[in-house]
């Protein structure tokens, strides 16, 4: 499957990726390498296997509870795209009906 | 009216755990604070940042699983609950969706015929929203015109605990909350605050006639921020569709946000909860595995709950179950009492008597917790104890007991500082008698007659020579001695 330049315009607005012309070329063809790879597992007779939900033998990740430090407020809300109150402005999140 | 109808309730509470930093990232958790002040990279959801779990979160998840008598999970996964909703940085929260750490538990309320098993169905971790606020409209969230978002609270360790639907009323609930709250208080996992939301609880709720097997149909409510406005909330609901039962008008599956004010719940827009999560695992999160030994370690260390704490305070103290409920509602609470009560030497209802009429009183005042109250419990224990001796009067240690409250003063220094101390020396409170008596002959002679009716008036006078500190039961007997017999 081969992704489009569209595609990958579309993609990168809903990511708010800001990609050059020259990134955008390499994205649809690596996207499409990855397509074709979901292309030919899916085409496999996986009956009867378990579902894998990780690839590394590796469980009880787990941290100790201790407080790091946070950004500092002017920090975190740096790259919001409006502020108000100190807090992420969002358009409506509920359209009326 | 009531056996007409069978109601049934299924509750989902959420409870903030008390960890000191986030599920996920090393962000401090606290309750309010300047708005996005306590965020970073990972719980804002930045590209690249990976997730590491809290273990103290698991193991509080554990010690309530365990308290709850659930099966704990031997393996099991986080996964991303997806949904487009900005509260949440990332577009997905981490939760635990088919494979909970803790399955299949019971807690047991008490209830009028001793106790009732609630079934738990599953205990999970996730992690907590950010805080919204929505700006113009009437501040709900169809009308307004757009939206204010603090993270703070966004990956904070959050447990969801699911009940089965056993519950049979709104009272019933109520109980359930309140027991579930003392317990999550007694494991020390959260500070169950639900006037700050540390604490949440929704429920669903159907009615059907009595017999029928079929559920009704299946209401979920939201938004009820103390116990009480559970009983209100689903009372209101209860009689809601009993009423369209009756008128035979459909009911919907929907959910229905309880009004505080009104004390009635109202539909929201089914669009808010048509959502498909698309779960899957979480790949940034390895499998959680707890070990035997982890397990075994936590359940030696589960304090006394609730449950055997009521059955101890009946046998131990000789308590009514009344009393006992009321003194187990909550950890503190039963802990106060026990120290009180360590430290008195009497029957020990007599502390519970001045704990539920008396101390409950001024706390309801103040509007405090007991856990707050100045007094120390031996001080109650010391001041029933001056009751008991004749020093002060039930009615003065009322007074004392208010300014103890207000000051945070031993009873004895302020029985002192207001010199109250009831004189109950016989010789000294004598002389008085024989003064009153020789300034009343008349009133003495009628006594003698026969006629103790001015006998009240001549202990007034005693009293008043002695500037009301004369112990009036002993005034009583001796003036009986002298002129009765
Ligand atoms: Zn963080």
């Amino acid at each position: 499957m081969v992704i489009e330049r569209s595609v990958v315009d579309h993609v990168a607005r809903l990511a708010r990726l800001d990609l050059s012309e020259e990134e955008r070329a390499r994205m649809g063809a690596e996207l499409s390498q990855i397509l074709a790879h979901a292309d030919r597992i899916q085409a496999l007779d996986l009956d009867g296997v378990e579902p894998t939900s990780h690839a590394v033998p590796v469980v009880n990740a787990l941290r100790q509870d201790e407080v790091k430090p946070s950004l500092e407020q002017e920090e975190s809300l740096a790259g919001a795209p409006a502020v108000e109150a100190e807090r992420f402005r969002v358009p409506r999140i509920i359209e009326e009906p | 009216m009531s056996g007409r109808y069978e109601t049934t309730v299924g509750l989902e509470i959420h409870v903030e755990l008390a960890t000191r930093s986030k599920m996920f990232c090393g962000c401090r958790v606290a309750f309010a604070g300047a708005p996005n002040s306590r965020v970073c990279p990972v719980c804002l959801g930045f590209p690249g940042t990976l997730p590491v779990a809290n273990e103290k979160a698991v193991e509080h998840t554990l010690r309530i699983g365990l308290a709850l008598g659930c099966d704990i999970a031997e393996h099991c996964l986080f996964h991303r609950k997806n949904y487009f909703y900005p509260d949440m940085p990332k577009n997905y929260q981490i939760s635990q969706y088919d494979s909970p750490l803790c399955l299949r538990g019971h807690l047991d309320i008490p209830s009028k015929t001793g106790s009732k098993s609630i079934g738990i169905t599953r205990v999970h971790i996730e992690e907590d929203t950010g805080k919204s606020q929505h700006v113009g409209g009437d501040g709900r969230i169809a009308s307004s015109e757009y939206s204010l978002e603090d993270f703070n609270r966004a990956g904070t360790p959050l447990v969801e605990i699911v009940t089965e639907p056993d519950i049979e009323s709104g009272e019933e609930a109520t109980t359930f909350v309140t027991e579930l709250r003392a317990l999550l208080e007694a494991l020390g996992v959260s500070d169950v605050r639900m006037d700050e939301g540390s604490l949440r609880v929704d429920a669903n709720i159907s009615v059907r006639r009595a017999g029928e097997i079929e559920h009704g149909t299946k209401v979920e409510v939201k938004n009820m921020n103390s116990i009480r406005s559970v009983g209100r909330a689903l009372a209101f609901e209860e009689e809601r569709q009993r009423r369209a039962l009756d008128e035979g008008s459909p009911l919907v599956q929907e959910t229905r946000h309880f009004d505080e004010k009104s004390g009635a719940t109202s539909s929201m827009r089914s669009k808010e909860h048509a959502f498909d999560y698309r779960y899957f695992p979480e790949p940034d999160l390895v499998p959680l595995e707890p070990s035997a030994h982890w397990v075994a370690d936590i359940q030696k260390t589960l304090p006394e709950l609730p449950p055997e704490r009521r059955q101890r305070f009946v046998s131990e103290y000789g308590l009514t179950p009344i009393d006992v409920g009321v003194l187990t509602a909550s950890s503190s609470t039963a802990a106060w009492f026990e120290d009180a009560a360590r430290a008195y030497a009497g029957d020990p209802k007599k502390i519970v008597n001045w704990i539920i009429a008396d101390l409950f009183g001024l706390l309801n005042v103040a509007g405090i917790e007991l856990s707050a109250c100045r007094i120390a419990p031996p001080q109650l224990a010391a001041l029933v104890t001056m009751v008991d001796a004749g020093t002060i009067s039930g009615t003065q240690a009322k007074v004392v007991l208010a300014e103890m409250f207000r000051s945070g003063s031993p009873p004895r220094e302020i029985v002192r500082a207001k010199g109250m101390e009831q004189v109950s020396d016989k010789g000294a409170i004598e002389a008085f008698i024989d003064e009153a008596i020789a300034e009343n002959p008349d009133v003495a002679d009628k006594v003698r007659g026969g006629n103790p009716g001015p006998l009240g008036f001549l202990v007034g006078q005693v009293m008043r020579k002695m500037n009301g500190q004369a112990n009036p039961k002993v005034v009583n007997e001796i003036l009986h001695a002298k002129l009765l017999s």
